[in-house]
């Protein structure tokens, strides 16, 4: 009898005694955290599919509560969702602002020029380690379909020896962006309509060897636009689409055609 | 001083936890993809093992074997553990939300680790002093860290190489982990 009730009192009580020690670290070791997040975390679907650029719906809801975080960047809750966050923050809510992926070069076989000829593995990431791969541009797309794999929708095909990605069936879920060994794949607004579809930071006078259709960074398109919407960084074009309008005058100015618009 | 080093030596290499003893398989498959979260969990690990081996060497020395309720030890020692990852948890949560962050995830993923049990138990299996039981839970916790480290990197390069489909993932994961126990059996020829 007496090791029946031993056995129970020290179980117990040491379960009591962590119980009590948690009751009070939980206490003193409170972290103060916005109310807000806990209820914006009750409003997100609860996916934790990391599409907001966060670890997760947790860590999405505090990062909006403590600020900087746009309300608007759940892509799976949509407009419904963002519409209860602004309330809760006390913002207005933008429309979610749907993206697709886009390849950010257009060095097909007629217009790029080759260092070698590659017979290896039909894989990018194998190819960028031969010193770069085939093409003389560090920037261009090896066209060894490796984002055509890894696409669960079947949106992106070889074209020419480049990828190139079907907006109607683009889902912006960033595969592709991630396992692009040239990093060449970036997010633009679906409703965009024109891309400078080059990524060569180089400057002009070498891009040009390398690319029948670089951007050299001449500024031609930044001159022409009415809206001031695109700037030459680091050599190369870059669209504001906050600003675009989608006149198309850069494309047309443009004298190596690096700049592609929907229009043409 | 003689002893120290065996345990030093047995924990980490000769029977390494997980390769040898094969506790705490699912953290070293499931945290092994990316060699950061790999050292993020060894860490975890290393910091509540270290903690675990003192706390339950306390109760079984002065409350456990005292009362003879030593067949108590599995579900009081389970207890502690889960009780004292909470209790860490809160306290790197207040006192360094930069660890924090860093292990954040990880650390109530340690409470369900029979690792942190099995450190435990082995202690008093082996009925070590309070000074070895440390030296134990935290050399036996170096011991993961080294492994998942390892096979993270191993796992890393893996998955850039041309695999045949039927083996593409969790099966060469699994491959991999058998061959690295392959290998760490080698160390089993040491002898102190």
């Amino acid at each position: 009898m007496y090791s029946i009730i031993s056995a129970v009192a020290v179980v117990g009580g040491t379960g009591l005694v962590f119980g009590c020690l948690l009751a009070y670290a939980s206490i003193i070791f409170e972290v103060k955290k916005d109310p807000r997040s806990s209820q914006i975390l009750e409003i997100l679907p609860g996916a934790n599919c990391g599409a907001c650029g966060y670890a997760g719906c947790s860590a999405y809801a505090s990062a909006v509560a403590e600020g900087g975080a746009p309300v608007n960047a759940c892509s799976v809750g949509k407009d419904a969702v963002a519409e209860k966050i602004a309330d809760i923050m006390g913002v207005k809510a933008e429309k979610v602002e749907k993206k697709i992926a886009k390849v950010l070069c257009n060095g097909n076989c007629n217009h790029a020029k080759y260092k070698y000829e590659y017979f290896g593995i039909e894989n990018c990431i194998a190819a960028a380690k031969l010193a770069g791969g085939a093409k003389t541009c560090h920037t261009g797309c090896l066209g060894l379909g490796t984002c055509t794999n890894v696409c669960k929708f079947d949106a992106i095909s070889i074209v020419d020896g480049i990828a190139v990605i079907d907006p109607q069936k683009c889902t912006a879920c960033g595969l592709c962006v991630q396992i692009c060994p040239k990093h060449i794949i970036e997010f633009v607004p679906e409703k965009s309509t024109h891309w400078v579809l080059c990524k060569n930071t180089d400057k002009g006078v070498f891009t040009g060897k390398y690319c029948a259709v670089g951007c050299i960074g001449c500024g031609i398109c930044g001159k022409n636009c009415p809206k001031d919407a695109i700037h030459i960084e680091n050599n190369i074009a870059k669209i504001d689409y906050s600003k675009c309008i989608g006149c198309g005058i850069c494309a047309m100015k443009c004298p190596k055609k690096a700049i592609h618009s929907i229009k043409v | 001083m003689k002893q120290a080093f065996a345990i030093v030596l047995s924990a980490i290499l000769t029977q390494n936890f997980v390769l040898v003893k094969f506790l705490g398989i699912c953290p070293f498959l499931g945290v092994s993809k990316k060699t950061e979260t790999a050292a993020g969990m060894g860490m975890a690990v290393t910091f509540v093992m270290a903690i675990a081996s003192m706390i339950t060497y306390a109760t079984n020395h002065f409350l456990l074997v005292p009362l003879h309720l030593e067949y108590l030890q599995t579900i009081a020692f389970i207890l502690i553990i889960a009780g004292l990852v909470q209790f860490v948890e809160m306290f790197v949560q207040k006192s360094m939300p930069s660890l924090y962050n860093a292990l954040g995830i990880y650390l109530p993923l340690i409470t369900t680790n029979c690792a942190v049990l099995g450190v435990a138990l082995l202690n008093v299996q082996n009925e070590y002093n309070f000074i070895y039981s440390l030296l134990y839970g935290t050399c036996a916790a170096l011991g993961f860290s080294l492994a998942i480290f390892l096979f993270a990197g191993i796992r890393e390069l893996i998955n850039e190489k041309d695999i045949p489909k039927p083996f593409q993932g969790f099966p060469i994961a699994l491959v991999t982990a058998g061959l690295m126990a392959i290998a760490f059996m080698g160390f089993s020829g040491f002898s102190i």
